[in-house]
């Protein structure tokens, strides 16, 4: 695992990254993504440049900037789901807890077990509910016993704040759900399988201020337990809920003529939305750009 | 012209409002026609079903009903054992079923789950042109390659015709029709579901099998219940490589040669001549048809009511 990396990481933010650290109540301070100079590639087209961050356990990091800035392709290289996607070729360090996942001895699925998902959309099968959340341990060999995977489906449900809402329908189609709820259960068909990290993808974009509030006190509850990167359009959920904002922005890439995605600036929430470090961070929250 | 604009003192009217009359009458003239070519489409097949319709009752009046069970099917001697030519058409539509279903549906599979977008662009269209080769080139490579290569060499049966090298034939026929359908049902199913489904560490045969599949059944049922039509309704293909030159006599093992439904409907109608003028051979020709129509209906309103029950609408 360390073969990828000489000596000492000569990365010259690594005390700073230390010193942020211990701002952040909750967090145990261990690493969960190193990422540093990643490269993201459909075909030719070069989405993101030489991005370098890092995420914390335990914590919320979210991600910023305008349409086609890159982030969602980057949140979307944590669980190697643009692999996907035919074209698309990453390039550059990504490791998850240490080790490098784009290894080519790193079985793409085994990372997904680990890293939940939450897209945009809400996307339940057109099972029933019991059946999507029973989807991931059934799939994971995780419930021998079909008392166990009752057990699964109630505790993770409850986890997502919809146990009390669906309890007496479990065998209904989750697709009957409202929005709201779709999302939730979402979440927890997530949960279910008992990820180190939760990846959400612009998870409130198609739920009303309501729906939203609710998503946004579950992703409270649940940071104890899980380290959570969310990528939003909206400024003020990263503010309400984040510990860590990485910006980004789309800059026009001299020797190509495309717009590329750039991360600008990685901090601690309050520090980018009160003082950030770069002008173009600092039009951007304040609503001058974007 | 004056009517149509904005009154200009008094600002708008129902006048101005409202709808040109040449206009107007286009938009009925078209809507009558298009409604016209609907009805004569209906119309048509209201008579194809009279006529078959009338004419099988004309035979089922008059036909003794100890000749419609009998040892096979000699319409020109009275003969009209309707069970030889039925039970023919199941065998060689079943064996065509168990060729094209596991292979179309593999097929469908791969374009749609597998295979690079080049590779699918390339191999898709290649399937399509497929589906029309003519069946009478397909009924003889059954006859002069499937019959001697296939069910000689593998299962040991007559070089010539038999209802197995026929069925096989019929199979290689349909296999592109299933692969197709089942190939554009799959594709319809949208890619959030694939993405829900590699997120939870679903590996791809996973997602396939346990949320493509069912997300597409009814689109796959479809595929299935037209190949089994146009498998019942295939005509040369079985009259060519079915032994229908031979026998008539009942059988059902595949390994021998007879005479389903349409193959059945062809050897009488070669010529109007041979067909008209001797007691019932001609009426009993839409016996057969009708039967045909029975079978295919009942196939399609079962294969339905199951769709309704195990469809995952998306």
């Amino acid at each position: 695992m360390e073969q990828a990396e000489p000596e000492a990481s000569p990365r010259l933010g690594l005390d700073i990254d230390r010193k942020m650290q211990a701002a952040v109540p909750n967090s145990t301070g261990d690493t969960v993504f190193e990422v540093e100079d990643l490269n993201v590639y459909y075909g030719d087209f070069r989405a993101v440049q030489e991005a370098t961050f890092t995420v914390y356990e335990h914590e919320i990091t979210a991600m910023i900037g305008p349409s086609g800035c890159g982030k969602t392709t980057v949140l979307r290289c944590f669980n190697r789901m643009n692999d996907l996607i035919p074209i698309a070729r990453v390039e550059g360090r990504l490791d998850f807890r240490e080790v490098p996942i784009y290894d080519p001895r790193v079985d793409p699925v085994e990372v997904r077990r680990r890293i939940g998902m939450v897209f945009q959309k809400p996307n339940p099968f057109p099972k029933s509910i019991y059946d999507n959340i029973a989807f991931g341990p059934r799939v994971c060999g995780m419930a021998k016993k079909k008392s166990e995977l009752d057990g699964i489906v109630e505790q993770s449900l409850n986890r997502a704040a919809l146990w009390d809402e669906v309890k007496d329908r479990l065998k209904d189609s989750a697709l009957g759900l409202s929005g709201g709820q779709q999302q939730r259960l979402c979440i927890a068909r997530a949960i279910a399988v008992d990820p180190d990290v939760l990846l959400m993808d612009e998870p409130c974009s198609a739920l009303d201020p309501i729906a939203t509030a609710r998503i946004e006190d579950l992703m409270q509850e649940i940071k104890n337990d899980y380290t959570i990167v969310i990528v939003t359009h909206n400024m003020q959920q990263a503010a309400r809920i984040s510990n860590r904002t990485a910006f980004f922005t789309a800059q026009l890439d001299s020797t190509t003529d495309q717009r590329c995605g750039l991360l600008v600036e990685y901090d601690r929430t309050e520090t980018i939305f009160s003082n950030p470090s770069d002008e173009r961070t600092e039009n951007y929250v304040t609503g001058r750009f974007g | 012209m004056s009517d149509t604009r904005v009154n200009p003192a008094g600002g708008l009217t129902v006048q101005s409002l409202k709808a040109n009359p040449r206009q107007a009458r286009k938009e009925r003239l078209i809507r009558d026609c298009l409604g016209g070519t609907a009805l004569v489409s209906v119309l048509i097949s209201g008579l194809i079903i009279w006529s078959l319709f009338s004419e099988a009752w004309t035979f089922m009046v008059e036909v003794d009903w100890g000749s419609v069970w009998d040892i096979g099917w000699f319409p020109r001697r009275g003969i009209y054992d309707i069970k030889t030519l039925i039970v023919a058409s199941l065998i060689v539509t079943g064996i065509a079923m168990i060729v094209a279903g596991p292979l179309g549906l593999g097929a469908a599979i791969y374009l749609s789950e597998y295979a690079r977008p080049g590779v699918r662009r390339t191999l898709k269209p290649i399937l399509e042109i497929l589906a029309g080769i003519p069946s009478v080139v397909l009924g003889f490579f059954a006859l002069e390659w499937i019959a001697p290569n296939v069910v000689k060499t593998l299962f040991g049966g007559p070089a010539a015709g038999s209802l197995l090298a026929a069925g096989i034939g019929v199979g290689v026929l349909v296999v592109p029709l299933v692969a197709s359908i089942s190939e554009d049902a799959m594709k319809a199913v949208p890619m959030s579901l694939r993405e829900a489904s590699s997120g939870l560490g679903a590996r791809k045969i996973t997602t396939t099998i346990r949320v493509v599949l069912p997300a597409a059944v009814s689109g796959l049922m479809a595929a299935f219940i037209v190949a089994v039509s146009r498998a019942l309704g295939e005509t040369m293909v079985v009259f060519m490589a079915g032994g229908a030159a031979q026998t008539a006599v009942y059988t059902h093992d595949p390994l021998e040669g007879s005479l389903p439904l349409t193959a059945g409907m062809t050897s009488l109608a070669r010529g109007t001549d041979s067909v008209v003028g001797e007691g019932l051979t001609f009426q009993s020709l839409f016996f057969v048809g009708l039967m045909l129509f029975v079978v295919t209906f009942a196939l399609n309103v079962v294969a339905d009511r199951f769709v309704h029950r195990v469809r995952e609408q998306y």
